[in-house]
């Protein structure tokens, strides 16, 4: 009996090592946050148009299908990294995007989107920021999915990679449509 | 060896010259002192998520400052502090809170700490009170010091021990 004590800093240890393994190996971000806000309704918002815009964007635009909801700024250089892949969802799989210009200046906003193209199917100036807080936003670029029923049910942290987009994003607009 | 003494004493001069920073700004500040005192004190406790290991009362980042303004303004709108941390936890999620909540999934966080020590503390006592309950071991049987004498390869009365004297 008191031999078998011995084994137990070694099972101590292995309990530990795996507990600590099993996340690092999986390959996840440990910066990366879980959103609180996932399957809850998208926050309440109404944002103002850019100049040349004819209108901006609030929350009842999201209503009746699944649309993606995407955090940009025309200073965010991740955001242009993304930008080929959203302009690539958008146009081409037909999926409603909708684009939160986020703290921006309105000028430069308009100037980067008419140079890059512009993906989004409306977009919405959020100026001081505060509808990104309200929707846990900590850095751009952030893309969410929000459901027909406007829940939002998956959030990204920077920019999207073809990867996911194949292997998460695709699926998931997918299975909410049906 | 002078120099390097010298060297000490300026570093020694500097570190004492260092002063904790706190990034707000003159402009955020609220006029009615108590509310300023609560506003940093909530800052103090909220985690700035784009430096993640800074209080928004110590970070740079804008995110960092609408957050302190966010948090004033809900204290001006009559706000007390536990509805101000929800408001901000509600958006952020417990992670912005730099002092973890004790609730359900944090138990293993509070606890594990003080049980470990428990388990440490036991575990010397434990040890303590055997050694002092077994006192010195039994001697050897003559049938045990026969076997040890054929391991090391004695003559069975070479056993006069002299390493074990001491004791």
């Amino acid at each position: 009996m008191t031999r078998l004590l011995f084994i137990v800093p070694l099972l101590v240890f292995a309990g530990l090592a795996g507990w600590i393994a099993v996340p690092l190996l999986s390959g996840s971000d440990p910066r990366a946050l879980p959103s609180t806000l996932i399957d809850r309704p998208a926050p309440e918002f109404a944002l103002p148009a850019l100049p040349g815009d004819p209108a901006g964007l609030a929350l009842a635009d999201l209503r009746g299908e699944v649309v993606l909801v995407n955090f940009f700024a025309s200073w965010c250089v991740p955001c242009l990294a993304e930008h080929p892949l959203l302009t690539r969802l958008s146009r081409e799989q037909g999926i409603r995007l909708y684009g939160v210009n986020y703290k921006d200046e309105a000028d430069d906003a308009r100037s980067w989107l008419d140079r890059h193209g512009n993906p989004y199917d409306r977009i919405g100036a959020d100026r001081d920021g505060r509808v990104a807080i309200d929707w846990g936003v900590y850095g751009v670029p952030e893309t969410f999915v929000v459901d027909a029923a406007g829940r939002i049910r998956f959030r990204h942290a920077g920019p999207l990679t073809p990867a996911q987009v194949e292997t998460v994003l695709l699926p998931l607009i997918e299975a909410l449509r049906r | 060896m002078t120099g390097w003494t010298r060297l000490l004493a300026a570093a020694l001069v500097v570190l004492a010259l260092v002063a904790p920073a706190a990034a707000v700004e003159p402009d955020e500040r609220l006029n009615d002192p108590a509310l300023e005192a609560r506003a940093r004190d909530l800052s103090k406790g909220l985690r700035c998520l784009v430096c993640q290991n800074q209080s928004i009362d110590d970070s740079n980042a804008p995110l960092a400052r609408d957050l302190r303004l966010l948090v004033r303004e809900r204290l001006v709108a009559g706000d007390s502090d536990a509805e101000v941390r929800a408001f901000v936890t509600d958006r952020y999620g417990d992670y912005v809170l730099l002092r973890p909540p004790l609730q359900p999934n944090t138990y293993l966080l509070w606890f594990a700490p003080p049980a470990v020590l428990l388990i440490g503390v036991a575990a010397i006592a434990l040890f303590l009170a055997r050694r002092r309950r077994g006192g010195e071991p039994d001697p050897l049987t003559a049938d045990e010091r026969r076997r040890v004498d054929a391991l090391l390869g004695r003559a069975p009365d070479a056993e006069a021990a002299p390493r074990n004297g001491g004791r």
